[in-house]
């Protein structure tokens, strides 16, 4: 049903390619007979109705969800056979629709439990805060904005700022596919502008995947963009086209 | 180990060992249903189940004492007041401890382990200091005296059939109760989503001091049903908590279903093992069993799919 | 949890205040009780510390890592097993058995009618293979056991209640294979380690020593473990498990690491325990011992290293004084402990030195500046298993 739109996708490079998702919860198709690619340095943004599936792609494709049947390929890796952290390792990082992050720690803890070091039993307990690694958690306190609250416990952050923190954990593993869900819900309107700007600085030299509902915030930031209905793809391409066509009218932006 | 014995033999003792088993598949059911409804459905891990399934053999002994030295003519009858006493000696007390201390502990569920396990330890010494630290057991009425023999070489306990039935009977009621009453929908409800729950107007604090209360309840009609078949002391109660909570775990906590299922396996595994290994091994075959097989299916027999 | 300089770093594991703390236990148990105490009441002190080990490996697996095993009794009991398994070979010479049919094996095997030893004492002759067997055999233990759950993801109240479980079956296995094992009374009759009287009251206190040093060794072990990445790891484990995952952890071998290591300190306690009291028996095994050990941990405050020791000798002391006057009453005290620790100081003995005394002391006691009071037991944080203020 959605073969038009990927007529051209067979021949290139992809970094993620998604072939026929399909997962049930007790015969509910949450996610059903997927298909979409991202490009290198594609922003990719998924939009839809609530309970269209969207977190569930987002679930399948980091592993917290099992898929039913199909295949997502991430650079010639087969992720539906990995572990979860196998698939984080490959490259893969995942924000959270809620932020998650720790709160008894402080920011400093959060970031560098996110640096990609010493991540088995043995590394963990030989792990050295050396240079290079409080360079690397300054340099993204500075980019999230909250390099004034490096010893501040997560807990008493703003909401605003706990989703930059997250977002900063994500930044700090370097990954190749960024994963966001909701990355702007529940902020402020300077929050909001001051998250586009930070997604703008971090989405450069990797492929994002967004899921948001806030269409000004998707039209400043999407390549292209996916519209999910059902668990099946109602649409998808440019912000234009899409906004154009009657079909995402109707069950999305109608009313 | 079969060797020994002939075929016809072999096909009277499963059917005795089968019978004995469905005994301890009463008690088991009885103190896991009370157990199932408080984990299951609001998440509370109650170490103290055993002993208000004691107090309710304790009323049951009283009462019968009652009835023997006052009213001996009612004699034969006294087992259902008694029954209807435990489970409103027990449900009160458990409504008090949901008010004292439960409800402090919701989404604490380590912690009310911990907590209840206190509570068990100050109940069995009150019992003690109250009742004495002897074993009491209750007089049969006549009627619940004998065996009924089904053929030359089976007979069955007539109390324990009495048991089973009353579980039966027991059991049908609280599924009613659960998924036909608007009250269970109510409790149903407020597992489900808490919040959502309130805002709709349910009393979700009274829902779930009820629901307590009525899972002790519970627990005190099983110590009635306990009466029958073993005797009461301070801390006959704790010997089958282990068990309780594996039968329903395993039987998967949300499930009333799964409990009694997972009930009836394990007493069945035990009761037959007990005949031809000694009581203690057949004991740890079967916690070992259930351990083994929850390692390999870590949500019970009986799951329902939920969102992480 | 730690405050971390960011910008100096901390080089070495221990805060000041961590140090201070532990040289005020080293010489609380090594001058001032042996000063202070006769040599029938530091036996009682000595004893009381081997329960300190498990309490020890019970904050790390259960208050850093959110991890509570109610079957840690087993632990106890499998290293105490090991040691009084050599103890006992030893004491079970040709010569010392001449009277019993079978000369040479412990005395309950002959008893039943036992006439060989059993494969699995055999290595226990050697005293090498028993301090490493004291080590590892519960180790292994848990770490199948980790394995088979953890990877499995069961947690929470199911996994507690399956090593519940597994602490009633070892008890029900231990008493029912006698002719293995001793049976109820245990391994008793336990004397001499290499020609050495254990049973004197200088060997007593000696052992005494090497248990406390045993214990401040350990003690530096936890404080290491606690410090490191790993120890940040945990609490994040515990706080968000998902995260963890996603930040690209194998979640499930830290949580095998943590319960292997609380088993392994568990042991350590139940072989000193062996050695000093001259017995083991299955009493120190099931889901009643299991269970009390937990409480140690929750008085002295659940995510308190130094506190475990402390309020495992408090309970301890608590329970010898009242069960020989009045013993009724300890058992309400007991319960109500629980109860209380719960509802009222989550915290246990750490949380209140954290918000009365250590704020009075100043800043090297980790003042009060940063921190905040315990938040009171009414509003417990919604995830993780505690109020994390008295994180030391
Ligand atoms: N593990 C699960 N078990 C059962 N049902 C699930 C599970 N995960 C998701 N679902 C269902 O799948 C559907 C899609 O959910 P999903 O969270 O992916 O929607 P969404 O597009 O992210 O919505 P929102 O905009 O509200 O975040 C929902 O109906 C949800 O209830
Ligand atoms: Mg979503």
């Amino acid at each position: 049903m959605n073969a038009g739109v990927i007529t051209d996708s067979m021949n290139r490079d992809f970094v993620l390619a998604v072939e026929g998702l399909t997962v049930s919860f007790d015969g509910f198709k949450a996610v059903n007979d997927l298909s979409f690619y991202v490009d290198e340095n594609e922003i990719r943004v998924i939009i839809g109705p609530n309970g269209a599936g969207k977190t569930t792609v987002l679930d399948l494709i980091c592993g917290r969800t099992r898929a039913t049947t199909g295949s997502i390929r991430f650079k010639e890796r087969e992720l539906t056979k990995m572990k979860e952290h196998e698939i984080v390792r490959a490259g893969v990082g995942r924000k959270f629709q809620n932020p998650s992050i720790y709160e008894d720690l402080t920011v400093f803890e959060n970031l560098e439990i996110s640096y990609p070091k010493g991540r088995t039993v043995v590394g963990a307990l030989t792990f050295r805060r050396d240079g290079p690694v409080k360079e690397r958690v300054q340099e993204i306190a500075e980019t999230i904005f909250l390099a004034d609250q490096l010893d501040q416990r997560a807990e008493y952050l703003s909401h605003g700022q706990k989703q930059w923190l997250e977002i900063g954990m994500l930044l700090i593993q370097d990954p190749e596919l960024l994963m966001l869900d909701e990355p702007v819900a529940g902020m402020s309107v300077s929050e909001r502008k001051k998250t586009a700007e930070l997604l703008n600085t971090i989405i450069k030299n990797r492929s994002v995947i967004v899921i948001e509902h806030d269409m000004k915030f998707v039209e400043d930031i999407a390549h292209k963009v996916t519209v999910l209905h059902q668990g099946k793809i109602l649409s998808e391409g440019s912000m234009a086209k899409v906004q154009a066509d009657p079909k995402v009218i109707e069950v999305y932006l109608g009313h | 180990m079969f060797a020994d014995y002939s075929l016809a033999e072999l096909g009277s003792i499963f059917v005795m060992q089968g019978f004995a088993g469905l005994i301890l598949f009463s008690v088991f059911v009885l103190m896991a249903l009370g157990l199932a409804i408080i984990f299951g459905q609001m998440g509370v891990i109650n170490m103290a189940h055993g002993e208000f399934m004691i107090l309710g053999a304790y009323v049951t002994y009283f009462t019968s004492q009652f009835f023997l030295h006052f009213l001996p003519s009612l004699f034969n009858i006294y087992f259902f007041v008694a029954m209807i006493l435990a489970f409103f000696a027990s449900g009160a007390l458990g409504m008090a401890v949901e008010w004292l201390m439960i409800r402090r502990l919701y989404k604490r569920p380590l912690d009310t382990l911990l907590a209840t396990w206190g509570l068990s330890l100050i109940l069995q010494q009150v019992y003690r200091s109250v009742f004495g630290p002897r074993e009491v057991g209750v007089e049969l009425p006549n009627w619940m005296m004998g065996s009924l023999a089904l053929t030359d070489t089976i007979e069955v306990q007539i109390n324990g059939l009495f048991v089973m039935g009353l579980t039966i009977a027991i059991t049908i009621a609280v599924a009613l109760l659960m998924y036909k009453s608007a009250w269970g929908k109510q409790v149903r409800a407020v597992v489900q989503n808490r919040v959502m729950a309130g805002a709709v107007g349910i009393n979700t604090e009274k829902i779930d001091r009820n629901t307590f209360g009525l899972g002790c309840g519970i627990a005190g009609v099983a110590g009635s049903a306990f009466t029958m078949i073993g005797s009461t002391g301070p801390t006959s109660g704790q010997l089958y908590i282990v068990d309780t909570f594996l039968v329903v775990v395993f039987g998967g906590a949300q499930s009333l279903l799964g409990t009694i299922a997972s009930a009836f396996t394990i007493s069945q595994a035990q009761s037959t093992m007990e005949f031809f290994l000694s009581g203690s091994m057949a004991k740890v075959l079967t916690l070992l069993g259930v351990v083994i097989i929850l390692m390999l299916r870590p949500q019970g027999l009986f799951v329902i799919k939920v969102r992480r | 949890m730690t405050i971390p300089a960011p910008k100096s770093g901390r080089t070495f594991f221990l805060r000041p205040q961590d140090l201070i703390g532990i040289i005020v236990l080293a010489i609380l148990l090594l001058v001032v009780l042996p000063l202070a105490l006769d040599n029938f009441r530091l036996q009682f002190v000595g004893k009381y510390l081997t329960y300190a080990f498990v309490a020890l490996g019970l904050v790390l697996c259960w208050g850093y890592a959110g991890i509570l095993s109610l079957g840690q009794g087993v632990f106890f009991g499998l290293g105490g097993y090991c040691m009084a398994m050599y103890l006992k070979l030893e004491a079970s010479s040709v010569e010392n058995t001449k009277i019993q049919s079978t000369p040479g094996i412990p005395d309950f095997m002959d008893w039943n009618q036992i006439t060989s030893l059993p494969w699995f004492w055999e290595p226990f002759r050697s005293f090498g293979f028993t301090t490493l067997a004291v080590v590892v055999v519960p180790a292994l233990f848990a770490l199948i056991l980790g394995y088979a759950l953890f990877k499995r993801r069961v947690g929470g109240v199911y996994f507690a209640i399956i090593t519940q479980a597994l602490a009633a079956i070892m008890t029900i296995l231990i008493v029912g294979q006698q002719g293995y094992t001793g049976g109820i009374n245990g391994i008793t009759d336990l004397r001499s380690l290499h020609g050495w009287d254990i049973r004197t009251d200088s060997a007593k206190t000696i052992l005494y020593f090497v248990c406390v040093g045993l214990l401040l060794g350990c003690i530096l072990l936890a404080y290491y473990v606690k410090s490191s990445k790993l120890g940040r790891i945990l609490v994040a484990m515990r706080d968000k498990e998902d995260r963890v995952r996603f930040s690209g952890y194998d979640v499930s071998s830290f949580k095998i690491f943590v319960f292997c290591l609380a088993a392994s300190l568990s042991a350590i306690g139940g072989a000193m325990f062996t050695l000093q009291v001259g017995f083991m028996s299955p009493s120190f095994v099931g889901i009643v011992p299991s269970i009390e050990m937990v409480i140690y941990t929750a008085v002295g405050g659940r995510l308190s290293i130094l506190g475990a020791i402390y309020g495992t000798l408090l309970v301890n002391w608590a329970k010898t004084s009242f069960s020989e006057s009045f013993p009724e009453l300890w058992l309400f005290g007991l319960g109500g402990l629980f109860i209380a620790v719960v509802l009222i100081f989550p915290n246990g003995l750490a949380g209140l030195w954290q918000s009365y005394v250590a704020p009075r002391l100043g800043p090297l006691f980790g003042g009060a500046a940063k921190r905040r009071a315990a938040p009171p037991s009414a509003s417990p944080p919604a995830s993780g298993p505690v109020a994390p203020a008295a994180a030391e």
